[in-house]
């Protein structure tokens, strides 16, 4: 029996076929579009390396089904640069050395961009390291990643500012 | 190969009909029933997915007082709902205390209440369980009891439920709303979940087939809205089950209590409210002393199921902590660290 669905994937729409539904959103991304990006560090929704936005807000993709998610606008690290500028987040991770080998880096960018989104951590650390504790870095760069997201935080609140 | 079957319900009559036959599990986000398949711990024979169910994540605000929720409604929506979250502080708290982010932004309600036990014996496909496999034996017995119960539990099983939100739920006096074939009928939320008795595997009394649709707050839960807290004890500072668990929510009136609520996680295979504790606060002066009567009678029970004889102190000195902050007034703002037992956050990284 095969299952058809549409998900919206970095912004291009695609018709996709299963043969099976118990395809995870991270196995359909990694295996069969062949977007890499995304990490399976545990793949039991404990590590964050496979963190995706979906409809907007992250999620682990190894613990979603991608046939329930048929309709969903899906957002992964391949997707969030414009071209060769890089997103506030990942320049910024950069800036801080947010990383040590980078394995869990795409789950931890795309993590602070929902976190960022979500608004609830605002300028202050404590909230940003509570906010992203689904996300482990067994190199330890935690501290560069919590003065990355600041930072990535206070520059799109400032462009935001500018765009009102 | 295994046969299997996902289907998606297009309506609540037709999710029951489908999900009625042995070996169908219903499908919400996933967190856990993926999780327990990918482990081989349960083998469903068909998925009924009930995500795409319209009206079903709504959070109402009742005519006579009191909210509904939607079993679909995400952790996090409702953790974040002003109106919710100002009525029920301690739910919210609870909620932010649990998992991650990322999870709060897919896990639901329904959910919630439907997760599996974490007891390392039930994960594990070559230990005995008699939740997994009823009478093959509990190898949790005599094994790592530090995550398990002292109170409520048998000779068959000493899992404990590993919910925060339903503790301050089971605490307002929550009654789940749940439809079936022969109809629609409410469970108070402290007579959902079943001890394990002789029959770990019945985990709550709902019938084959039969769905959570949502989950009410009766009227008078918002009055203790001024004085509720969730603490959670944990072995690291976030994104860890509760070794012991509390929520306390007080009324207080002309210097008494006039009402209480408290209850417990971490310490049973339910939620577990503590009406002995209750009955010692009502009318009885807020301090030190009450509240460790209190923390006395709710622990009266309790006996250790293995090596984890600690958890009885430490659930009465966490009592005591909670009410103290309880009576001390509902924060503000959440906390960074919601559900601490310690005073300020930001001194663990001093």
């Amino acid at each position: 029996m095969s299952f058809s669905l549409t998900l919206t994937v970095n912004g291009e729409t695609r018709a996709i076929d299963l043969d099976d539904p118990r395809v995870t959103l991270l196995d359909l991304l990694r295996e069969r579009l062949h977007l890499t990006g995304s990490k399976k560090g545990c793949d039991r929704g404990q590590c964050g390396a496979c963190t995706v936005l979906v409809n907007g807000r992250r999620v682990n993709s190894c613990l979603a089904l991608a046939v329930s998610l048929d309709g969903a606008d899906v957002l992964t690290i391949e997707g969030l640069a414009q071209g060769d500028a890089l997103h506030p987040v990942q320049a910024a991770f950069i800036d801080h050395d947010g990383f040590q080998c980078g394995f869990c880096t795409p789950g931890q960018i795309m993590s602070a961009v929902g976190l960022i989104r979500e608004g609830q951590a605002g300028d202050d650390p404590e909230r940003v390291r509570e906010g992203m504790s689904g996300n482990l870095c067994r190199c330890g760069a935690y501290i560069g990643i919590t003065q990355a997201v600041l930072e990535a935080q206070a520059r799109l609140a400032a462009e935001q500012g500018e765009a009102a | 190969m295994n046969r299997f079957d996902y289907v998606r319900a297009g309506s609540v009559a037709e999710a029951v009909a489908a999900a009625a036959e042995p070996g169908a599990a219903y499908l919400a986000a996933g967190t856990n029933l993926l999780d327990l398949m990918k482990g081989g711990i349960t083998r469903p024979t068909r998925l009924v997915d009930v995500t795409h169910l319209p009206g079903l994540d709504r959070i109402e605000s009742l005519p006579g007082g009191g909210h509904r929720v939607g079993a679909l409604v995400r952790n996090s929506d409702l953790a974040y709902d002003a109106g919710f979250a100002r009525a029920y502080p301690a739910v919210a708290e609870a909620l932010l205390s649990g998992a991650s982010a990322q999870l709060r932004n897919a896990a639901t309600l329904a959910g919630n209440l439907m997760q599996r036990t974490r007891c390392p014996y039930f994960y594990d496909p070559a230990s005995a369980c008699n939740k997994r496999d009823p009478g093959a034996g509990c190898d949790a017995r005599g094994g790592e009891t530090r995550l398990h119960a002292v109170l409520g539990w048998s000779e068959h099983c000493i899992a404990t439920h590993p919910s925060d939100l339903c503790v301050p739920l089971v605490a307002l006096d929550a009654v789940v709303e749940i439809a079936g074939k022969a109809g629609s009928r409410e469970v108070a939320l402290d007579a959902f979940h079943r001890l394990p008795g002789d029959a770990p595997e019945r985990e709550t009394v709902l019938e084959p087939g039969e769905m959570i649709v949502s989950l009410r707050l009766p009227e008078d839960a918002a009055a203790f809205a001024g004085h509720s807290r969730y603490l959670k004890i944990r072995d690291r500072t976030s994104y860890a089950f509760a070794v012991v668990s509390a929520s306390a929510a007080l009324r207080l009136e002309g210097g008494r209590i006039g009402a209480a609520r408290l209850a417990l996680g971490g310490v049973a295979l339910k939620p577990w409210r503590a009406r002995a504790a209750e009955v010692v606060l009502a009318g009885a002066e807020p301090g030190e002393a009450s509240f460790r009567a209190a923390a006395d009678a709710a622990l009266a029970e309790a006996r250790p199921s293995g090596d984890n004889a600690f958890k009885i102190e430490l659930a009465r000195r966490l009592i005591v902590r909670t009410l103290t902050l309880a009576a001390a007034g509902t924060p503000e703002r959440m906390p960074a660290l919601p559900a601490s037992a310690f005073a300020d956050g930001s001194a663990l990284h001093a």
